[in-house]
């Protein structure tokens, strides 16, 4: 007879341990899934794993990994304080591809003026955009008490039909040939977000960095950060205390949507280089990996980030020479979710093993 | 722009059909939630159900068996958030999402060889003379037998919750799981079969897309279907005859704006797509303010500690 007893705090080992563990069995059950497959499952997780980094072309994969990880980064650094708090914006892609398009939108009205001021101008647009699109289910939710995580998710569709008009109409190319899509920032040295290219390094990866920083002084230092945690944790408490429940929606929505619009904005303008129907890949779903898989915690997020971004990369070296489809790279994420949720009942209680009738 | 030839009376049969994924899903969520549980994996649920029953029905040639593998897809998917939920006690919302991201990836990996396959077709009511009337024999007596199973499904959930024993106790884990363990039922237990239950019609709503409604597989196809299925839950007020109401509601105005889209309204394409969005945030908040339909327990996790 197996019996659970609530810890009276959960086990900080296992906390940091568990994501580990879930790593390990989810790449054994990746494995299992590509033998199924029929690849061989050590030489599908050693191209997924192990040759962006270490293999012969490391030298161009390695920059892959900041470009892909950044967006990752960013998103999850701002889901994870909401869901810290128990407020689930789970439609951040619909964040990211708002912020890109207003950026973009304001780098491409000054095209082709040459000033140092554009770019900064289009990283107050792009975070303003995700941030306003991020307030809609949050005054929703304050004013009405509607369910955030439906609403949020709901604008993702409504942001996709946005980005497909803006791409085909106001925001096109005009000098395109009547191909869909926006003019390319890559070509337009005031409104890119490079820094080096070569090195893949863009601003996206500069402000995932401070997002990182000042994420873990907010929520260990600051009275803002407290509150938030105690939300999460005990929020009658938390009322008692005198926490504003509404400031904190207001908050945590709207940070986390600016920090998504920020991201697409740096893809656009960048890796993606212009406004186009799919310019999103789906960063904003699996930004929730990736603030689980960190444990909600700043520094566990920026790992968890690069490795989300290693599986991408893996993936697509594995879907040229092994001919391992994308979805499975999809599946394999989505596993690792399930294996982390898994887990943590470890984390947060002791497995007894009993003899029926001793009790 | 030609809006004459919109016919009402095929509008109606139509919408009827756009409703039923819809109806189909939102029902087995609705029992779910009854059951004190928030699954939000109906997305991926439906669309691994989707997926199953196409796979199935065109290898075996009978649509019949397709439905039953959807069923049996979507059942089997819901048993992973079971797991996650019930045994391992998991934050219900987390395991949702968990189960819709790797629903959409299991279904693309499932349905790679399936692309661009037409799928068995589905015999539909033929019933002589009737059938044939005007009006009448469109909109009610001309269907695939799936619809009429949705229609069948939430009167059946609508009497089994208010007059059997069984609603009673479903009912009764919903509203306050500590007080239903100390009456001696199974909290795990009656949440396990209602989980499965939502996960088989989930998967069912997802065959009749692939099968019956478009008939065709594409990735992502159930376009967050699932996930209106969830809002009709709220605005449907946790009531079964309401969701009906709703569901044939939503499949309008997404059968309308797909006529009027056709007809080659003034309003660009993308605005006419994104309205069924748009139109699920408005009830939802019209219908938010009203919570006293929705369980209790709803999305607490339960743990028997004695």
């Amino acid at each position: 007879m197996i019996t659970l007893e609530k810890r009276p705090m959960p086990s900080r080992l296992l906390s940091i341990a568990t994501p580990v563990i879930a790593v390990v069995i989810t790449m054994i059950a990746g494995g299992l899934l590509f033998y199924a497959l029929g690849k061989s499952p050590f030489e599908a997780i050693r191209t997924i794993f192990w040759d962006p980094i270490f293999g012969e072309f490391a030298f161009y994969y390695r920059p892959q990994l900041l470009v892909k990880g950044a967006p990752l980064i960013l998103i999850a650094i701002g889901l994870s304080l909401g869901f810290k708090a128990g407020i689930w914006n789970i439609g951040a892609e619909g964040q990211y591809i708002i912020g890109g398009i207003c950026g973009a939108g304001i780098g491409l009205a000054f095209y082709p003026l040459n000033s140092f001021l554009v770019f900064p101008l289009m990283i107050l647009a792009g975070a303003f955009g995700g941030w306003a699109w991020a307030m809609i289910p949050a005054l929703l939710k304050v004013k009405f008490n509607t369910n955030e995580i439906l609403v949020s998710l709901m604008l993702v569709y409504v942001a996709e039909q946005v980005l497909a008009s803006m791409s085909l109409g106001l925001l096109k190319n005009p000098e395109g040939h009547g191909f869909p899509g926006s003019r390319n920032f890559n070509d337009y040295p005031s409104g890119n977000s490079w820094i080096n290219e070569a090195a893949g390094l863009h601003w996206g990866m500069a402000f995932a960095f401070i997002a990182v920083i000042f994420a873990y002084v907010l929520l260990n230092r600051h009275i803002l950060g407290f509150n938030i945690r105690l939300t999460g944790e005990a929020s009658r408490a938390a009322r008692f205390s005198g926490v504003n429940p509404t400031r904190l929606i207001l908050f945590c929505l709207g940070s986390s949507g600016a920090l998504a619009g920020l991201a697409g904005l740096f893809e656009i303008s960048g890796p993606s280089g212009q406004v186009s129907i799919d310019f999103n890949v789906g960063y904003g779903f699996t930004a929730i990996i990736v603030a689980f898989l960190g444990r909600l915690h700043p520094i566990g997020i920026l790992l968890a980030g690069l490795l989300m971004a290693l599986t991408y990369i893996g993936g697509e070296i594995a879907q040229g020479n092994l001919g391992l489809p994308s979805a499975a790279i999809q599946v394999f994420q989505g596993m690792l979710l399930f294996f982390l949720l898994a887990l943590d009942l470890l984390t947060n209680y002791r497995v007894k093993v009993a003899v029926k009738g001793v009790t | 722009m030609d809006l004459s030839a919109i016919n009402p009376v095929l509008l109606v049969a139509s919408l009827m059909v756009a409703a039923t994924p819809l109806l189909l899903a939102a029902i087995g969520e609705l029992v779910v939630e009854k059951s004190g549980v928030l699954n939000l994996g109906v997305e991926g649920m439906m669309i691994v159900g989707a997926i199953s029953g196409f796979a199935i029905s065109v290898e075996s040639g009978s649509p019949m068996l397709g439905l039953l593998a959807a069923v049996i897809g979507g059942a089997l998917l819901s048993l992973l958030f079971a797991f996650l939920t019930q045994f391992a006690l998991a934050n219900q919302v987390a395991s949702g999402l968990a189960l819709t991201l790797f629903g959409l990836g299991l279904s693309a990996l499932m349905g790679q060889s399936y692309v661009g396959i037409k799928p068995p077709a589905m015999s539909k009511l033929d019933l002589p003379v009737i059938s044939d009337m005007p009006v009448i024999g469109p909109i009610f007596f001309s269907h695939d037998p799936v619809l009429y199973i949705g229609v069948a499904l939430i009167a059946t959930v609508w009497a089994l919750l208010k007059f059997s024993r069984i609603g009673l106790i479903l009912r009764a884990v919903g509203e306050n799981h500590d007080a239903a363990h100390a009456l001696g039922y199974n909290v795990i237990k009656v949440r396990l079969l209602a989980i499965m239950f939502g996960g088989a019609c989930a998967g069912l709503g997802g065959a009749y897309i692939s099968l019956i409604r478009v008939p065709q597989w594409t990735e992502g196809m159930t376009a967050g279907i699932g996930w209106i299925a969830l809002a009709l839950v709220v605005f449907a007020s946790w009531k079964p005859w309401r969701l009906l109401l709703g569901a044939y509601l939503f499949g309008g105005i997404n059968v309308l704006q797909l006529n009027l889209q056709a007809a080659g309204i003034a309003i660009p394409v993308e605005y006419l797509a994104m309205s069924p969005y748009l139109i699920t945030i408005l009830v939802l908040v019209i219908m938010s303010a009203d919570k006293s339909g929705a369980p209790a327990s709803l999305g607490r996790t339960f743990h028997a500690s004695q």
